[in-house]
This record gives structure tokens, C-alpha cells and sequence, in this order.
């Protein structure tokens, strides 16, 4: 059992001031889960008459992408490979101070305490996250156009985004390539993508250019804190199909 | 008691779609600009639908609770999706997708949705890979399809551990093309908190805003819920956190059927709970159970001794083990459907036998699986002689090689090598078959009023097939609602647009804004998850995997008291017009506190075990039987619809005959 | 160019052909320096004919200079915009765990880079200039190697080169690798092999400069 001491950023709202404020858990669990560490200091609050701390969460089985933690200096914390809702305390040792932040980023304008806003990742998606088919129900039989084992892994690992924004979070930069890359990838990799590849990029791009992230400078921190592993691969990809659609 | 009439056309079943659909009403394309359509839950079902209906031309307005369509809890599906292709060419055809349905269903679903719903699977797989979405592919770069729960042909199509993932972003790209063109308006971070009839018809909903808190007015020509399940009701479950019943709830307040709550799915191999600050239960594949054996000590003394710290379960012999599955059930082994095996834990656990420290939790061994892939791949790499250390290490890779991902999640949440030593699974509340009743057009007992995916309840009977889930909420999202849905737009070109400034908005607006002032002003003394883990408790313990009359009547007391106390305690912190997840959850618990009652109310009417409702009095009293679920058709071959009347245990039961012209009725044996 | 420029890949790919350019250029300048550790008469010539050459001069030269300018321009550009992208800073943050100080300080090394080009601008570019065509003197096909071993006998000046050749080595450690990632070169079989190359450069190339400078420190 654990006694920890929490740094954690408090904003009232978008246009409120935020500060780090200090918080005390006391028996906490190894086998707790992060976020049921954040519930304990939740209810404490809520039996105290103090207003919990908002954070977003949902699946708490690291697929949906909604947890978003900045902890320790670290988007999802100092585990590999898992989300914020994967986290254990087994992580932290009893006395430790966890300094818990929400993403940072011009492009995710934070909300409320932990809570930011990623529609910008939802417009990029807009400007060409897909392949225009209907789905009129007379689309070709699926194994119409083989396509290879190795691409369509390829495109699966791509496709394995969850878009939490741990790429964008945790860049010096804030630049979201890692997420484009990965979507522009998925698509550059199958046969489907290919009628529409050149105005998918450009545009994807240009979206993302337009919300305000970063320029990538190729740090390489995205690529070790996605908890779903997307690679480097991705964002070469995007800059050779974006090269190729321009020129 | 009424009978319900489910629309189902005439004529042999391979027809009735395709004859149904020729003969259905269309909208002009002109008229449908003119046409609103409000879709409440943007998950496989109702994402599937608001790209269909916006590609039609209908003007679609979206809501989800999340921030984007992209996290809807379908995301978390692993296994795959059924589709009768017959790629493999095993024999498979529509036929037999829907008579194993049915039958997984324990003969408890509608004979014509069900075949409808294997004749569109395989567009759903056309769809998808015309999308984008990437299927895992063999070496000849065609479609690789897997066996699923143990029917008896390939069908299963998967994209890695990732199905519903795949297929959730495959939808929202639809989505997102639509967005981009403008007919579909996006509602992210919003919740439905009712539901507005106008003449009796569907017309609107009250949202909130989940930033601003801001109360808002939406109208439209047809409302579509899409929200998903109430497994919730348990408060542990594998749904989501925010996963709820509230569209699905405030409707059949505002008069749509609820049919069937207590058919509820127990998925028999999650990760057991280990403390009471357990905010959630994660699910393993159950494909698990190919290569793991089931088991639990022999003798109590073993069990404490584990317990306690002081043996190892790699310390028991084969004699001390109980392998029960194989004991009980020595056709099907560890491979007996999600109920059965669920049935079987709980009452090792309820004799005492659990094997963690909360005594909920029973052994899932992969030592002999290793071994036995150790000593064949020792053999195909011509190892003579093998070490035991050898041939452990050979197998490892091949059980790494099928689960690796499933055993480093095992092993993150818990701590321990499921690869040295076994791991502990235990049931968890995974899938509500139950829903809002609807017809065969989707459509729910409110006119103009739409229910599809796993909200409805109308598919799967009284027990869920694996890998059908997903297929059920493409189908009836891409290509079922858009038609059906035609037929009763079709009367509606010359409504114009609907206001939402007239009194019917005013009220229900009024309404909706008191009850949430009431949270806020309550400042009772308990949290709301005080109350959600209380109801969850009552609801595992007396409505779980087996229900008695005298239980069932407790709960249904339990409840209600637990309601009352809810109304008068409750503590809400915050502001109404802000961010504020208490206030949110507030509602929502509101109303599991209520469907809870009519679930358990539900369980005890009716008193015939089937799929996963297990009544304890229902059973086979002997022969090879002995002891197993025991269903009537003589008394229970229904839906039960329950319609609202003011309080959950004064609902009146409407019933709907279910007739099976093409599939007999037989008994599940797994002996 | 300011279309050109108009979106995130395109500036980064002009930052990587701008950055390639100049990486030529160095291995170009280092090998004629080492000519002076073994052969006076090799150095004076090469150095001759870099210095009278009218295409290098009016041509090379020129393109160099806007080469350097460019690359420097677009950096601060880069830098500015990058800034802006993240106006509330983390009160933590570990960048240690994610990726190497090169790869996070870029514009620092630069800086120091661009300090040390004003630094041997003064040094030898701008006697060169005023030698060649404010005085107007006549061709001296033997004065680069004196004019060269000359400069090396200060300790200080000798420690700001040693300083800034390691400040190049680490702005080249993860510039001249990262170069390929942006022109979208990344690929299983050769990117393993890309990135020793240009870790083998980042090192060896700094530090063949540092060895000339203390040779002639040390030897005269």
C-alpha cells in the first residue's frame, strides 16, 4: 500500500487560469489501475465537498483513446507501450510525487482540469480520413483485388492508431505527423486509397498545417510514447506521398 | 395483454428482404435534402447509419458522448465479425449463418431478422474492404477467416486482436466523408436527456452539451437511437465508463417497448476484480479456451493454502486439480458456449473454491497446451530427446505466436507470467442481448422512432454468438435503417421543417432541466458511485449467471430502496452549466436504478432458463442432463416487451409470439 | 518559394536538402584541410585553385553562402513556428525519455554553429576578400598553408574551434540522419545502415577538423 503525493493542474474552464495544485492518497494498491487511483482521490474529493478533477476516460482498456494524461513528464506516463488507463501503480513507489498535467499543445486548448480538446485531430480526419465508396450494399466482392499479406499488415499497423494525441502531447514541437502519417499511411498501403491518394495527403495536410501544430524535427519521442507502437515508417511515408502529390 | 405486431412480410423467408424492399416506399432525392434524421450514439450501428442516410441525402444530426465518433465502445470488439462467404469453402451459406444464430440464440430471437441479417453479411464485408479497412489477408493476398465458438464453419473475418476497432474506423471515415460535405452536422460531447414526441411522433431531443453544460433543442423527421447496452447496470462490466442506458431508458419512459432485459451476456474469461476500488473489467478472448484448461483445486485445504500465499498453483498435482468443464461436460470440454462456462465458475466459486483473495477467480492453465505444442514442434525440427526445458520453451512460442498480446495484457494488469504460472479468469457482464423492442423496420413502438445495434433487442435471442455483435450493428446501420426507414420518410416530405419553439419542446426541456437542478441542489451526503456500486452488487448477486424466484423478489425491494435513497442523498458537486462528469453520471445512474427493476422484474416473469437467463428452478431434473438449463417453449416461446406505466415494477408485460417455420426447436447439449 | 513553403513537409524537406547540401560541402572542406597535415605543396594547391577558380568563386561560392543563409533562416523560421505550437509548457517534463539532447537542442548547436561561421568569417573569409579584391594584391599561389598555420598558434582560438567541431558533431548526429527521415527515406533494410553512415560522419568529420587544428597547434 501507497502514499503518494499528486501535483495536479486545476482549470475552471477554457478562459479560467489554471494552476498545480497538491493532493494526498493514502492506501494506494499496486493493482490499482492509474485512473482508479485518480477515482479514490475523486471520491475523497467529492466526501470532502471539494469538486473532483475532470479527466477523460472511457474504455479504460487502452483501445478508445479518450485517457490523456501528461505524468511524471511523460504523455501516458513512464510505461511502454500503454495507455493512461493501463498504468499501474505497481509503477510508483509508496512517498513518490506524481506530477500529473494535461496534454500541451496550441492545437488542444485544454477544457477543464485534465480535460483538452482534440477536435482539430477530428477536422484533419474530415479533410480526407477515408475513401469515397457508398455503401449502397452493390460494392465488388471483397476478394475482388488481392492484396498482399505484407501491405495489409502494414496497413493494419498503420490502421492501429488510436488517435489520443500522445504523439502531439509529448512533442517538442506539437506537431501531429505521427497521427497524419499514420492515416495517410493506411490508405497510401492499400489499393482502395489509391484513386484519391494525392488529394488526401494535400489536403490532410493543409488541415493540419491550418490547427496550428508543430513542424516535426524528427525526435523520435512520438514513436516511443504511442501506446500503440505506430512508427516512424508512417511519417516518412506521408512525406514521400506528399512529395510525390506535389511535384 | 396485447400482442405486438413485428411487420415481418409474408412469403418464404429466403424472399421476404429482397420482396420487401422492392415493394418499400422511396423518398425523392430532392425531398430528402428536405428531410432531418437525428441519430443518438455514432458507434458501429449508428455510425454505420448516419453515413448511409447522409449519403442518401437525408441531413443527419449526430450526437455522441465522446469526442469523436472514433472512441464508441464498439472500438473494443477483439475477435472478429461473422459473414457468409464461404471463402473457405466449408459449406457455409446464409442458411446456415442464421440457423446457427438462431439456435445460439437458444430460440429466443426473430426467425426474420436473423436470416435478413445473414443475407446482408457478406456486403458488410465488401463494404469494409472497399473502405479500407484492413482485414487480415493470407499469403495469397485474399481474405483469411477463422473459426469462432464453436460452430462448425470459418467464417469469422478479423483484423488482428483489433475487429471492432477496424471496423468503428471504417465507419467513421464514411462518416467523416459525409461531415466534410456537410450532411452529417457532427455532435460531439453532447448528451441525449430525452426524447420529444410531437402528435405521438418521434420529433426532437433535449441535449446537453457536456462543455458548457448548455441545454439544446434538436428536431428532426425520425430520431434514431444507437446508444448501445445497459451492462452497466452491474456497474462492473467490460462496457465503457460512460457506456449507459439513458437514450434507451428515457425512451421507453416516453413510451417504446423494452424487450427482454434480462437476457444478458456473462463472458466466461475476464481478468478477475482484485479490490474493491475496481473501477472496470477487462475482457481476454474467448478464444483462450482453444488451448487453456479449467480448473480449481481439489480440496479446500489447496485453496486456503493458495489464498494464503502459502502454495503455488503450479504446486498441485494432476490429481488435486478439478478440470470441472471436462468433468461436467466431457463432449465439449473447456469449449462449451459463453453461458455454460460462465454457470460452471460460479458455482466452483460459490462452493468456496475461488482462487484469489476474493474467492472470485478460477484457474486457466496453458501448461498442457505448451507441452503438447513443445513435443510437436520438437518433432517437426527433428529435436531428439528434448529437455523439459526444451520443449517448454518450443511451445511457449507457438502459445506467444496466438495469444502473445492477450498474455503482455494479462501480465500488465496482474502482475504474473500467465506463461509460468496459470491464469485467473473469472465472468464478467459483457453484452445485453435484451433492448427496445422494434419491428421488423427497426422501428420502435413510438412512430418515427428507430432503435438499432445492441440497443435493440431483436437478433441474438437469448444469448449472443461470438463475432456477431459487430456484423448485427453494420447490418442494421449500413443496410437495414436506410431502407426501412424510407418507408416511414416517404409520409413525411410534406411536414416541412420541424420547430423546436412549441410547447412539446418546452416541456420536456422544463423537465429535463429540473431533474438536473435536482442533482446539483440535492447535496445529500453519498456519491453517485456509492449508489452505482450498490445497485451493481444486488444486481450480480441476485440477477447474475443463476436467478431464483426468492432472489429476484429481493432485488426488485433492493432496488426500489435503493432508489429511494439515491433521490434522497445524492450528492452532486459543480455547476449545471459547466463541464461537470458527476452530474453526468448522476443521470445516468438515475436510470439504471430503474431498468435494474424491471431487469430483475423481467427475470422472474419469466420462469424458463434459456441462454444466458438461468433460472435455478428451471432445470433438467435427470437423465445425461441432470442439472443443466431447462427452457419451455410451451410457456416462454416470446418476446417480452414491457411497456412503461410510472414505475418500473408496474410495467405491463406485451407479448410477441415468436414463430419458427424454418429452424426446429432443440435442445442445447454439450454433454 | 514562399508557396513552396507554404506547408509543414515542404519545409521540412527543403531544411533536409538545404542541410545534405552543406553536409557535401563540409566533407568537401575537410579534405582539402587534411591535405595541409601531409603535404604543404598539395594544400597551397588546392587552396589555390578553390580561391582563383571563377566558377567556384562566382558560382559555388555564392550558392554556398545562400545554401548556409537558407538552411539558417529557415531553422529560426522553424523554430518560431514550433513555439507556437506549444505556448504552455509542461511544468514536468522528462524528454530524456523519449529521445537524445541532440535531437531536442537543434537550434542551440545551430546557434553556436552560427556563432563560430562569425568567428571564422572574421578569421579567414574577410582577409581573404579584402586580400583578393579590396587591396587588389597579386596572386601568391604559396601563402594559404602560412596564412593557415598562422591561425592555430592562439590557445584560446584554438579552444573556440575544438568547441564549436563538437557542437557540429552533435548538431550532425541528428541532423544529417534525420535529413533522410524528412525526404521521406526511411525504409527496414537500408535506414539501420543510413544511420551509421551518418553517425560515423557526424563523429569522424568534426573530429578530422579538430585533429588538423591541434596538429598545427601542436607541431608549430
Amino acid at each position: 500500500m501507497m502514499n503518494l503525493t499528486l501535483k495536479i493542474w486545476r482549470q475552471k474552464d477554457a478562459n479560467s487560469k489554471g494552476q498545480m495544485v497538491d493532493y494526498k492518497v493514502t492506501e494506494i494498491s499496486g493493482h490499482m489501475s492509474f485512473l482508479e487511483m485518480m477515482d479514490v482521490l475523486n471520491e475523497q474529493l467529492i466526501n470532502t465537498g471539494e469538486e473532483p478533477v475532470a479527466f477523460d476516460h472511457d474504455c479504460r482498456e487502452g483501445i478508445c483513446g479518450m485517457c490523456s494524461m501528461y505524468i511524471n513528464g511523460e504523455a501516458h506516463g513512464p510505461d511502454r507501450g500503454v495507455t493512461t488507463c493501463q498504468l499501474h501503480m505497481r509503477m510508483f513507489k509508496d512517498g513518490d510525487t506524481i506530477t500529473i498535467e494535461p496534454f500541451r499543445a496550441s492545437a488542444f486548448p485544454v477544457i477543464k482540469d485534465l480535460v483538452v480538446d482534440r477536435e482539430s485531430f477530428e477536422r484533419i480526419q474530415h479533410a480526407g480520413g477515408f475513401v469515397s465508396v457508398n455503401t449502397s450494399g452493390n460494392t465488388q466482392d471483397a476478394n475482388a483485388i488481392p492484396i498482399s499479406k505484407i501491405a495489409a499488415d502494414e496497413a493494419m499497423d498503420a490502421a492501429a492508431c488510436i488517435g489520443c494525441g500522445a504523439c502531439v502531447a509529448t512533442c517538442k514541437n506539437s506537431s501531429a505527423m505521427l497521427f497524419v502519417g499514420a492515416k495517410v499511411s493506411q490508405y497510401a498501403l492499400l489499393p482502395q486509397g489509391q484513386v484519391e491518394a494525392k488529394e488526401r495527403v494535400l489536403s490532410m495536410v493543409a488541415q493540419m498545417d491550418k490547427e496550428g501544430f508543430g513542424n516535426c524535427t524528427n525526435t523520435g519521442a512520438c514513436e516511443v510514447e504511442c501506446p500503440k507502437g505506430i512508427s516512424l515508417e508512417n511519417i516518412a511515408r506521408m512525406n514521400r506521398e506528399y512529395i510525390k502529390a506535389s511535384v | 395483454m396485447a400482442t405486438l405486431d413485428s411487420k415481418v412480410p409474408k412469403g418464404p423467408i429466403k424472399d421476404k428482404w429482397t420482396t420487401y424492399k422492392d415493394k418499400i416506399d422511396l423518398v425523392n432525392p430532392a425531398n430528402k435534402r428536405n428531410i432531418d434524421i437525428i441519430v443518438v450514439g455514432t458507434g458501429l450501428a449508428g455510425g454505420s447509419a448516419c453515413a448511409t442516410l447522409a449519403e442518401q441525402g437525408y441531413n443527419v444530426k449526430a450526437f455522441a458522448y465522446q469526442d469523436s465518433p472514433r472512441r464508441a465502445h464498439s472500438i473494443a470488439a477483439q475477435g472478429g465479425i461473422n459473414a457468409a462467404k464461404n471463402y473457405m469453402g466449408d459449406g457455409d451459406s446464409n442458411y446456415r449463418l442464421f440457423y446457427d444464430t438462431v439456435k445460439g440464440g437458444d430460440y429466443r430471437s426473430r426467425e426474420a431478422n436473423v436470416y435478413r441479417l445473414a443475407e446482408v453479411s457478406g456486403n458488410i464485408i465488401d463494404q469494409c474492404v472497399a473502405q479500407g479497412v484492413p482485414f487480415a489477408r493470407d499469403y495469397g493476398g485474399l481474405l483469411d477467416n477463422r473459426s469462432f465458438g464453436g460452430v462448425l464453419v470459418s467464417r469469422t473475418f478479423y483484423a488482428k486482436g483489433q475487429t471492432g476497432q477496424q471496423l468503428l474506423l471504417g465507419a467513421y471515415s464514411a462518416m467523416n466523408r459525409q461531415i466534410a460535405r456537410g450532411k452529417i452536422k457532427m455532435y460531439n460531447r453532447h448528451e441525449m436527456l430525452d426524447l420529444v414526441k410531437v402528435d405521438g411522433k418521434a420529433r426532437g431531443i433535449i441535449a446537453r452539451n457536456l462543455i458548457t453544460g448548455e441545454i439544446e433543442r434538436h428536431s428532426a423527421h425520425a430520431v434514431v437511437i444507437a446508444s448501445g447496452g445497459y451492462g452497466n447496470v452491474y456497474f462492473l462490466s467490460t462496457n465503457a465508463m460512460g457506456s449507459n442506458a439513458t437514450a434507451a431508458w428515457k425512451i421507453h419512459k416516453k413510451g417504446a417497448y423494452f424487450a427482454n432485459p434480462c437476457y444478458t451476456q456473462i463472458h466466461p474469461t475476464c481478468i478477475p476484480r482484485s479490490g474493491d476500488y475496481q473501477s472496470k473489467l477487462t475482457l481476454m478472448s474467448e478464444s483462450l479456451r482453444n488451448d487453456g484448461r479449467i480448473w480449481v483445486p481439489k480440496n479446500m485445504d489447496d485453496v486456503m493454502a493458495i489464498r494464503e500465499g502459502r502454495k503455488k498453483p503450479t504446486d498441485l498435482s494432476e490429481d488435486e486439480r478439478d478440470y470441472y468443464l471436462e468433468r461436467r461436460y466431457p463432449a465439449f470440454g473447456n469449449l462449451v458456449p459463453r453461458d455454460v462456462a460462465s454457470r460452471a465458475a460460479k458455482e466452483r466459486c460459490d462452493a468456496g473454491y475461488g482462487v484469489n483473495a476474493t474467492g472470485e477467480a478460477v484457474y486457466l492453465d496453458f501448461k498442457s497446451a505448451i507441452s503438447r505444442y513443445g513435443t510437436e514442434q520438437a518433432l517437426l525440427h527433428g529435436v531428439k530427446n528434448p529437455s523439459s526445458e526444451k520443449t517448454y520453451e518450443l511451445g511457449q512460442a507457438v502459445i506467444e505466436a496466438k495469444y502473445g498480446n492477450l498474455f503482455q495484457m494479462y501480465e500488465k494488469i496482474v502482475d504474473e507470467n500467465p506463461y509460468k504460472t496459470p491464469m485467473m479468469i473469472y465472468p464478467a457482464t459483457h453484452y445485453t442481448m435484451g433492448g427496445v423492442w422494434v419491428d421488423y423496420n427497426l422501428m420502435t413502438t413510438v412512430e418515427g422512432l428507430y432503435c438499432i445495434g445492441e440497443a435493440n433487442f431483436s437478433d441474438h435471442g437469448a444469448n449472443r454468438l461470438g463475432a456477431s455483435a459487430l456484423m448485427q450493428g453494420l447490418a442494421d446501420g449500413y443496410f437495414v435503417l436506410p431502407y426501412t426507414i424510407g418507408d416511414y420518410l416517404s409520409n413525411e416530405i410534406r411536414t416541412g421543417e420541424i420547430s423546436t419553439e412549441t410547447k412539446e419542446f418546452d416541456e420536456v426541456e422544463k423537465e429535463v432541466k429540473e431533474r438536473l437542478a435536482f442533482f446539483i441542489n440535492n447535496k445529500g451526503t453519498k456519491s453517485v458511485d456509492h449508489f452505482h456500486k450498490r445497485l451493481g452488487k444486488v444486481m450480480w448477486d441476485k440477477v447474475g449467471m443463476a436467478r431464483n424466484e426468492k432472489h429476484l423478489k429481493e432485488a426488485i425491494a433492493e432496488i426500489k430502496a435503493i432508489r429511494e435513497e439515491f433521490w434522497k442523498d445524492v450528492t452532486v458537486p459543480g455547476e449545471l452549466n459547466e463541464m461537470n462528469p458527476e452530474l453526468e453520471k448522476a443521470g445516468r445512474v438515475a436510470d439504471f436504478l430503474e431498468l435494474g427493476e424491471l431487469f430483475a422484474l423481467d427475470a422472474l416473469n419469466r420462469k424458463e432458463s434459456c441462454g444466458g437467463h438461468f433460472r435455478e428452478e428451471s432445470v433438467e431434473l435427470d437423465g445425461p442432463q441432470k442439472g443443466e438449463a431447462l427452457r419451455n417453449d410451451t410457456d416462454y416461446k416470446y418476446v417480452a416487451a414491457w411497456e412503461y406505466k410510472g414505475e418500473p415494477s408496474e410495467a405491463v408485460l406485451h407479448k410477441e409470439e415468436l414463430e419458427f417455420n424454418d429452424i426446429e426447436l432443440k435442445t442445447r447439449s454439450y454433454k | 518559394m514562399s508557396g513552396l513553403l507554404s506547408s509543414s513537409i515542404a519545409r521540412k524537406f527543403a531544411m533536409a536538402l538545404s542541410a545534405l547540401f552543406l553536409v557535401f560541402f563540409l566533407l568537401m572542406h575537410v579534405s582539402i584541410n587534411l591535405l595541409s597535415v601531409f603535404s604543404e605543396d598539395a594544400f597551397n594547391t588546392a587552396s589555390h585553385f578553390m580561391g582563383t577558380n571563377p566558377l567556384i568563386q562566382f558560382v559555388m561560392q555564392p550558392v554556398l553562402m545562400l545554401g548556409v543563409l537558407f538552411h539558417f533562416i529557415l531553422g529560426f523560421i522553424l523554430e518560431i513556428r514550433n513555439r507556437k505550437a506549444q505556448v504552455v509548457k509542461y511544468a514536468q517534463n522528462n524528454g530524456a525519455a523519449n529521445s537524445t539532447w541532440m535531437s531536442r537542442n537543434m537550434i542551440y548547436s545551430g546557434l553556436v554553429i552560427l556563432l563560430f561561421l562569425a568567428v571564422h568569417f572574421v578569421d579567414f573569409w574577410f582577409p581573404e576578400m579584402n586580400y583578393k579584391y579590396i587591396q587588389g594584391n597579386p596572386e601568391d599561389p604559396t601563402r594559404y598553408y602560412h596564412e593557415l598555420v598562422e591561425h592555430f598558434q592562439n590557445p584560446i582560438k584554438v579552444g573556440i574551434y575544438v568547441l564549436a567541431f563538437i557542437f557540429l558533431a552533435l548538431h550532425l548526429l541528428h541532423g544529417f540522419q534525420s535529413a533522410f527521415q524528412s525526404m521521406g527515406a526511411n525504409n527496414r533494410k537500408y535506414t539501420p545502415g543510413i544511420k551509421k553512415f551518418t553517425m560515423g560522419y557526424a563523429i569522424v568529420v568534426p573530429a578530422v577538423f579538430i585533429l588538423i587544428v591541434l596538429f598545427h597547434f601542436l607541431n608549430h
